[in-house]
């Protein structure tokens, strides 16, 4: 039972993409100063920081990321806590800020996602991003992360049927929602051919499959909802925040073509918001990789199990069509810095919640949910956003 | 990630020749081997057992943009096979490429040499199959 409600009061992200000029504390420092500014607070009110970050160890050689931010960010001596969940990093460190409000421990927290990944080499990215997985029994033979998507997607095909052309549509769909949003990589629209004709990366997921490397931040300042009118126009209520585990190594699933820690996450998140799919107007999923989204639309109840792929091709996910997803560009087109995606994903809903999404915004949009994922499917972090004013 | 010495030599058993775990009280059998059943926790008795080595492509992907260390290896054949006995597992498809490779073929283990980056020199050797003609 929850103590408190809790409301977004100012959100706050970096643009994404390579940024060779700034690193970490330049990344996270900007977002967490546009999220105070959204929220009219000076910082002396915060009282706990969490934030999600992957691997800033193997990618900047830095731990200890929790100190690092209240250091930078002028925040000693608040506590500040690092969240590590591989790619749901950002939204895990939401449910803890959500948590830490709710129970009325603190008045005023500011969740932070971040990763900074180009300051080494690719192959040295791809063995970072393997700590999601099993390192010993998935990554030691041989596996990468696009090569452990693949074997969910031959199987999505195998069993529903899924062609390569309707992943490739979910790619298409979201560059073109990136080509409406200044905060994303890449805002080039593509076409079925330009993903298609793509380099094979691990057959059959291709480069214009898979999200790209990306460097950013987000960040959220959350309050409790009774004093949120006071700091935000239009409040962002968490009406649900839920979370699931499942196997670390794919090969232990009994499915390879769901991920039940979605299943399970979004189960209690429409629960505890006391709402179905359907009432949902926009929502961001993981889309590491397209497959990813198609399996997310499924596992969310948006659409059929197995309807994935065609329901992209078809059109329905497109902005404003049956249900908006992923805005933003997704993590295929508006990058996916990953302890940054959670947060940001959260950063996106609150935009269109409050009809600030200019160029994408999805019409009377009341209702948003995030869903973030780590690794291959071992957690799943889903939460559930409404408009309250 | 390279791995040491002691990782390397504690690994031997399963890796070499793919020593596995199973419950005395559910039956499941575990590659890797587990030290706690993940249905029967507390109530389930833990034993060695092996495998035959014998199995079946579930799923695979050819490789086409390696990790560090593999780098002299793409294009690779990866794939989870299903065991005989039961358990799924992560392994390389040796001898062959993707074309080749359907779902549902047969599979055998082999040994083999997996990596040999390490800068101190070290081989890894394991486990990869072969499709049985």
């Amino acid at each position: 039972m929850l103590m408190r409600k809790v409301a977004i009061v100012g959100v706050g992200m970096t643009k994404f993409g390579e940024d060779w000029k700034r690193g970490f504390r330049d990344l996270i420092l900007e977002a967490g100063k546009k999220a105070l500014e959204d929220s009219n607070l000076h910082g002396a009110e915060i009282d706990g920081l969490f934030c999600g970050t992957m691997a800033p160890g193997p990618l900047i050689g830095q731990e200890h990321a929790g100190a690092l931010l209240a250091d930078w960010m002028g925040l000693n001596p608040i506590p500040s806590v690092r969240v590590e969940a591989a790619c749901a990093s950002g939204g895990v460190a939401l449910r803890q800020g959500f948590m830490a409000i709710a129970s009325g421990l603190h008045d005023c927290v500011v969740v932070g996602g971040v990763e900074k990944m180009t300051d080494v080499s690719g192959a040295d990215v791809i063995s970072a991003l393997g700590g999601a997985g099993d390192q010993e029994w998935e990554l030691f033979p041989g596996a990468t992360f696009p090569a452990i998507y693949a074997l969910a997607a031959r199987r999505h095909m195998l069993e529903y049927g899924t062609t390569e052309e309707q992943m490739a549509s979910v790619a298409v769909k979201n560059h073109l929602n990136g080509s409406h949003n200044k905060y994303a990589q890449f805002q080039n629209p593509i076409t079925i051919d330009t993903v298609m004709k793509s380099k094979m990366v691990a057959s059959p997921l291709k480069v214009f499959d898979c999200s790209p490397v990306t460097d950013g931040a987000a960040a959220l300042v959350l309050m409790p909802l009774e004093k949120a009118k006071s700091h935000a126009e239009i409040p962002v209520e968490i009406v649900a925040s839920a979370q699931a585990s499942d196997t670390l190594a794919l090969h232990d699933r009994k499915s390879l073509t769901e991920l039940n820690a979605t299943k399970v996450a979004a189960k209690k998140a429409y629960e505890m918001a006391k709402v179905r799919p359907s009432d949902i107007d926009v929502a961001e999923v993981h889309d590491c990789f397209t497959i990813a989204e198609v399996m997310a639309i499924e596992d969310l109840g948006f659409v059929k199990k197995g309807m994935g792929g065609k329901a992209s091709a078809d059109g329905k996910t497109a902005l404003n069509a049956d249900i908006s997803i992923n805005t933003s560009g997704g993590l295929k087109a508006c990058g996916h810095p990953v302890g940054a995606t959670g947060i940001k994903q959260a950063v996106e809903i609150s935009w269109q919640l409050r009809g600030q999404a200019n160029g994408r915004q999805v019409e009377n949009a009341e209702i948003g949910l995030t869903h973030n994922v780590g690794g291959s499917g071992a957690t799943c972090a889903v939460h559930i956003l409404k408009r309250a004013d | 990630m390279t791995e040491n010495i002691a990782i390397t030599w504690r690994r031997i058993p399963e890796r070499y020749r793919l020593a596995g775990s199973q419950c005395t009280s559910c039956k499941t059998k575990f590659f890797p081997p587990r030290k706690l059943c993940p249905d029967c926790r507390r109530k389930g008795k833990i034993e060695s057992c092996g495998f035959s080595g014998k199995g079946k492509i579930y799923s695979f992907s050819e490789v086409h943009s390696a990790p560090a260390g593999l780098e002299l290896e793409i294009p690779y054949v990866l794939a989870i096979v299903q065991l005989e006995e039961g358990p799924k597992l992560t392994a390389q498809v040796a001898d062959c490429h993707g074309c080749d490779v359907q779902v549902g073929a047969p599979v055998e283990a082999v040994f083999r040499k997996i990596r040999s980056d390490d800068p101190e020199g070290l081989l890894h050797y394991g486990y990869k199959f072969r499709l049985v003609k």
